[in-house]
């Protein structure tokens, strides 16, 4: 089961640069059943084992794809999601950092309606533990197990995940949705197909500093979920006002802060890590079936 | 990215969006002839600083004669301004805005912004211009009203006439209103901008609307595509450490501890920085590596870091993904011997390549100290920054 991907899944990669290619060949080598690749202009060669289209229309048609990983630099960036879209892929992941906030809001809205699941932009993408790896994350330090993690953050993601495993603690699946003001799959969207996923006994979430998500999800987790959640923010020593490396990681207004999300989170039952090296003590704790 | 308020002026009249006259001085002879120029019987000499709060500091005063101007002039330009949102050393003040004095009937507010939960663009108006929005938002909430806009329709007129009307502006005012929002608006979508504030927005006896204040963001991620705003940047208002780093791709943010983090991801790198704390040590820096970090750029992060001299151990905390932690370990080896590295250096390297990468370490024969856990790199800079301290 897990959620958003697995054995079945048949991966396209849209832009096949350097990053592109090297990562194709990392998913494929985890086992995941990369079909193809698109570059406007290629369509035909073939690049990183992979067939290439010119569309993600003509690649869908052919070789039976539904699901999109996108490296396309951020020019390109937010017409290759629509593209995707369009093309009637089901799950695109959009690693690309650094897209425009008005492009990114403009393609949000046009996916309004749309079939298509997007998970990012600015994003390590999903993995379910050996059955597909979509994106860039380290997939070799996950494995499989009952608890679903969810995340803002890329490599803080990785951390979690690793502290987990080093507690004997698998994954159903990892998942970052993304650094960016405008994303895809939000807290929420993520919480909704763990709640329902009856492999996921429990979830890690990693938020961080900025917006209102985290205490949007605290009361979603209230309210909505009957499983166990434990919870880390990030930024707790951040200054106000200074964007940290992330465009949405940013105290505006006195808002935002991580302190106001950890004390959130905690009014809503969740268990919140102070540290970021006790993540996985936390779940370990707060869920103690899931552990072994 | 932020301008100045002459900068945001000359664009909002780009766009006529209404502002009142107004010339840029760097002396004060230069502000005496800008009132001549302008004519008015009062003029406003503005110290331009990326900083609000200039009035409360004494960087804005009024002038009833061009010696007046002068001298006022001569009183702000090479000050150091301290406001609510200055830095704790200030702003040194390099040129002063001279500006034709409006009779001020009523002052509004007004922003344009993006809606993250909403996932549209907002646009804000109050009665209560002069004010910081933050405070009449907890006081007088109901002060303030907002308008969503589509992103992909645009700003209709009704949306705007609300708002007018929502302001007790009437008859002409709310024409000149709709004008004045829609060339804001426009600006807004045309040149990337992450916000747009005007306070105070004013309507003067005569019923005319002018920005009299103007603060524009810009969206440092479309900067590529305009390179007419990426020219109005002041090297001087930023940060000499983060931009030294912006220039080698490196994202930077100075703190007022004595541990230099270098780390890959942001998400990340705001841990260590909570770990750091966490262990009762202070962070000296934020700085993420990003994803593709080369040998080179290690060896540059090192420099950045050790140019302040109030590191006393450095933590590095890699967790490979796309990074290899083999190149990270060269380029922390290689910046150790060029730079003759002399305080403690706690190295984690987990994910793709650690095992090659602490070998490296290990060989080099310096003095590097590994770290597994991110625990264990927390307690380890921490003591050892104590130590050297």
């Amino acid at each position: 089961m897990a959620i958003l991907c697995d054995e079945s899944t048949k991966l396209l990669v849209q832009g096949v640069g350097r990053m592109g290619q090297f990562h194709a060949n990392l998913s494929r080598e985890y086992g995941t059943q990369v079909v193809g690749g698109v570059a406007p202009g290629k369509g035909g060669q073939v690049i990183a084992e992979m067939p290439i289209y010119d569309t993600v229309a003509e690649a869908v048609k052919d070789s039976g794809a539904n699901a999109s990983v996108i490296f396309v630099p951020p020019p390109g960036a937010a017409d290759a999601i629509l593209e995707a879209a369009d093309a009637g892929i089901a799950l695109a992941a959009c690693v690309t950092e650094g897209i425009p906030a008005i492009d990114m809001a403009r393609a949000k809205a046009a996916l309004k309606g749309s079939e298509m699941r997007l998970v990012g932009p600015n994003c390590p993408g999903v993995v379910t533990p050996e059955q597909c790896r979509i994106g860039i994350m380290p997939a070799q330090i996950t494995r499989p197990g009952p608890v679903g993690v969810v995340s803002r953050s890329g490599t803080l993601t990785y951390e979690a995940v690793d502290q987990l495993s080093r507690l004997g603690i698998g994954q159903s699946t990892c998942l970052g949705i993304g650094g960016d003001p405008i994303i895809g799959t939000n807290f929420i969207d993520a919480l909704t197909l763990f709640e329902a996923d009856p492999e996921t006994k429990a979830v890690v979430m990693i938020g961080e500093i900025g917006g209102s998500a985290e205490e949007e999800a605290a009361e979603f987790i209230q309210s909505e979920m009957s499983k166990p959640v434990a919870a880390f923010i990030a930024g707790q020593r951040a200054p106000k006002g200074k964007r940290m490396g992330h465009a949405g990681a940013i105290i505006a207004g006195g808002k935002g802060a991580a302190a106001d999300k950890m004390a959130a989170l905690e009014r809503c039952g969740v268990a919140v890590s102070a540290s970021p090296a006790e993540i996985g003590e936390t779940l370990a704790k707060h869920a103690p079936g899931v552990a072994g | 990215m932020n301008v100045h308020e002459y900068q945001a002026k000359a664009l909002f009249r780009d766009y006529g969006v209404s502002v009142p006259e107004g010339e840029l001085a760097t002396t004060p002879a230069e502000a005496a002839q800008a009132a001549r120029n302008l004519g008015t019987e009062v003029v406003v000499v503005k110290a331009q600083v990326h900083a609000g709060g200039r009035g409360k500091g004494g960087g804005v005063k009024l002038a009833k004669s061009p010696a007046e101007a002068e001298k006022a002039a001569s009183e702000i330009l090479g000050m150091t301004l301290h406001t609510p949102q200055t830095p704790p050393e200030g702003k040194l003040v390099r040129r002063v805005y001279v500006e034709a004095g409006s009779a001020i009937a009523r002052e509004l507010y007004l922003a344009i912004l993006l809606d993250r939960a909403a996932e549209k663009f907002a646009i804000v108006a109050s009665t209560e211009g002069g004010m910081e929005i933050e405070v009449v938002a907890a006081e007088t909430p109901e002060k303030i009203q907002t308008v969503l806009v589509d992103p992909n329709l645009g700003l209709q007129d009704y949306q705007a006439r609300q708002l007018a009307f929502g302001l007790s502006l009437e008859g002409e005012q709310v024409g000149r209103f709709v004008t004045f929002l829609r060339g804001l608006f426009e600006l807004y979508l045309d040149k990337d901008c992450t916000q747009v504030e005007i306070n105070p927005l004013v309507v003067t006896e005569g019923g005319e609307l002018f920005a009299l204040d103007g603060k524009l963001n810009f969206d440092d991620n479309a900067l590529y595509r305009h390179p007419d705003i990426a020219a109005l940047r002041d090297p001087d208002e930023e940060d000499a450490r983060e931009r030294a780093a912006k220039e080698i791709d490196l994202s930077y943010v100075g703190l007022d501890g004595n541990i230099g983090c270098m780390v890959n991801g942001a998400g990340l790198a705001m841990a260590t920085l909570d770990m750091i704390s966490h262990c009762g040590g202070s962070p000296a820096n934020f700085l993420d590596a990003g994803g593709g970090v080369s040998e080179e750029q290690v060896k540059a992060a090192f420099k950045l870091i050790l140019q302040d001299e109030q590191v006393k151990a450095i933590l590095v905390n890699i967790f490979g993904g796309i990074v290899r932690c083999d190149l990270i370990a060269q380029g922390v080896v290689a910046a150790a011997k060029e730079l003759d590295l002399d305080v403690p250096v706690v190295v984690r390297l987990q994910g793709t390549n650690a095992p090659e990468g602490l070998k490296i370490l290990e060989e080099s024969g310096l003095d590097l100290i590994p770290a597994e856990t991110l625990a264990e790199a927390g307690t380890q800079v921490v003591a050892a920054a104590a130590q050297a301290q």
